[in-house]
């Protein structure tokens, strides 16, 4: 469950505000898109739910903990509801796909025998258990992706948030990639994607959060790209 | 306790990582732990000498009453000093007991037998008869520290050529030690500032080799902790390696160069022993593993985002 309750911020030497009185409600299972042009708040979303950024106004609420009064010691807590992936992938181009999974998990203490059992499982979902011990450079954009959703979802998090998991893939692997985070989404996951890509959008029927100007332009459920 | 292993397990092959992909600044940091604490050690010993030198030297010296000789042209000598003199003299150090522990007389043949016992090797031992050697009075305070209760009853009195206190002498000896303690322990904290700034650069290299798996290990949500103990670990493992090799240091100026070559050569004093060194080797150890967790704290502050 995620809430935003007339949230504002702003960012330092800004004068305009980054978001302003933004109230939305997420709940348990859910897809939905983020759209919206650059710079219209779409990141500041995905920063105020991480704590990278605490909101100046309003309140964000994540699985009924108020993220903006959050103790510094408890975010890492916080974060550990979340898998985050990213366009530009970051992976770990020294590893191989099976360690940059194993990665996440080792972050977090798990012991070999979990991360053992763990990691081909999740490299399975994502269609990669064949190429576990390739590395980053030896993969396609949307294989490289894969991992990058595999090491998101390692640590089983309950809402996964995605800043333009396509925007560097073709269109043929864009309709992979979100394959995949539907099937991940039936599996309970929440999914909330911040994205530009207009034909993903309206193939895929979801619900749709556009952001403009730092205010909530349209919530839309099963909504498209534009109106 | 298995996830306890495993986090430990984790953080040593980060700590590893770190340590090798800043290698040359790992060794440099070592090198300038290891003289910073070696120099800071021996300004300790030199310190352990002084003060063995002090316990060794201030029980056995004396103040030194000279008497006039027949051939002294000093204002208050005309002639050797009268028997007459010499009476009053041992009286007035008589009144001063307490503070005046033993008087010895040195006359002017037993002034003579040490003479010619010191410049034995000497062609001037052949030219001294006993008379022109002065007698003295070898007086020992209770407290060294107020000879200047001597000076004034006893200088400027006819039949007395000079009081000297041996300590002066003594002195100007502690003060060179001193001395080349305040330099040994100033090059010392120089080093350590510069193993400082080392340390803050050592971190910030190593912080940028490693960006990418920080920043993953924020976002998957790793504990402050587990972030920083790496690099806290690194620094750490650089100053026990450094403080060992200072160890190393210490010990050979104790058992070679202060045993076998100073020792050898200067017999007229005793030299610290092994325990001063194990107090060396303990308080530069700790100063130099207390600085590099808090030089790691610090530089981990400034370099890595929260």
């Amino acid at each position: 469950m995620i809430v935003f309750e007339n949230v504002s911020m702003n960012y330092r030497r800004s004068a305009s505000p980054a978001l302003d009185d933004v109230s939305f409600e997420i709940r348990d299972g859910e897809f939905v898109f983020l759209v919206g042009q650059s710079g219209a708040g779409k990141s500041s979303i995905l920063r105020l739910l991480m704590r990278e950024v605490t909101p100046k106004v309003g309140t964000v609420i994540v699985d009924e903990i108020n993220v903006g009064r959050l103790r510094k010691r408890k975010i890492p807590n916080l974060r550990r509801k979340f898998g985050m992936v990213f366009q530009d992938f970051r992976l770990l181009p020294e590893k191989s796909v099976a360690e940059n999974v194993a990665f996440a998990m080792q972050i977090l203490g798990k012991t070999r025998k979990e991360i053992k059992q763990t990691v081909p499982q999740v490299l399975d979902l994502v269609g990669l258990l064949d190429k576990s011990n390739r590395r980053p450079n030896q993969l396609s954009g949307g294989e490289q992706q894969r991992v990058a959703i595999a090491r998101a979802l390692i640590n089983r998090p309950s809402i996964l948030l995605a800043d333009e998991p396509t925007g560097n893939l073709d269109p043929d692997t864009t309709i992979d990639i979100m394959r995949l985070l539907d099937q991940i989404n039936r599996a309970g996951t929440t999914v909330l994607m911040a994205t530009h890509d207009a034909s993903i959008v309206d193939q895929m029927r979801k619900r749709v959060i556009q952001v403009e100007n730092g205010k909530i332009a349209r919530d839309q459920s099963q909504g498209n790209y534009g109106y | 306790m298995s996830r306890f292993f495993a986090r430990i397990r984790f953080v040593l092959s980060e700590m590893w990582q770190g340590i090798s992909r800043s290698f040359t600044l790992t060794i440099a940091l070592i090198a300038t732990f290891a003289i910073s604490l070696s120099l800071m050690g021996v300004s300790l010993l030199v310190g352990a000498q002084v003060n063995e030198m002090k316990d060794y030297w201030f029980d056995r010296v004396e103040v030194s009453i000279f008497l006039c000789t027949a051939g002294s042209d000093t204002a208050n000598c005309q002639g050797a000093a009268t028997d007459e003199q010499k009476a009053e003299f041992e009286a007035d150090l008589e009144e001063l007991r307490p503070l005046v522990s033993e008087v010895f007389f040195e006359s002017n043949q037993d002034a003579y037998q040490r003479f010619i016992e010191r410049f034995s090797d000497s062609p001037i031992a052949a030219n001294v008869v006993p008379e022109q050697l002065p007698e003295s009075y070898r007086v020992k305070l209770s407290d060294p520290e107020q000879f200047l209760v001597i000076v004034e009853k006893f200088s400027d009195r006819p039949g007395i050529e000079a009081v000297r206190d041996q300590r002066a002498t003594l002195n100007s000896l502690f003060a060179v030690l001193n001395g080349l303690q305040v330099l040994a322990l100033g090059f010392a904290v120089s080093m350590l500032a510069v193993t400082m700034l080392l340390i803050s650069n050592t971190i910030r290299v190593t912080a940028y080799a490693r960006r990418r798996e920080l920043a993953i290990m924020r976002l998957v949500g790793a504990s402050k902790l587990s972030i920083r103990l790496p690099f806290i670990l690194e620094t750490a493992f650089s100053a026990v390696i450094g403080a060992a090799l200072s160890a190393g240091v210490l010990a050979a100026v104790k058992g070679y160069l202060v045993d076998e070559v100073i020792a050898t050569r200067f017999l007229f004093t005793s030299f610290f022993g092994w325990d001063a060194v194990q107090e060396a080797i303990l308080i530069s150890s700790a100063a130099g593993i207390a600085l590099a967790l808090f030089a790691s704290w610090l530089g981990i502050s400034r370099h890595l985002r929260a």
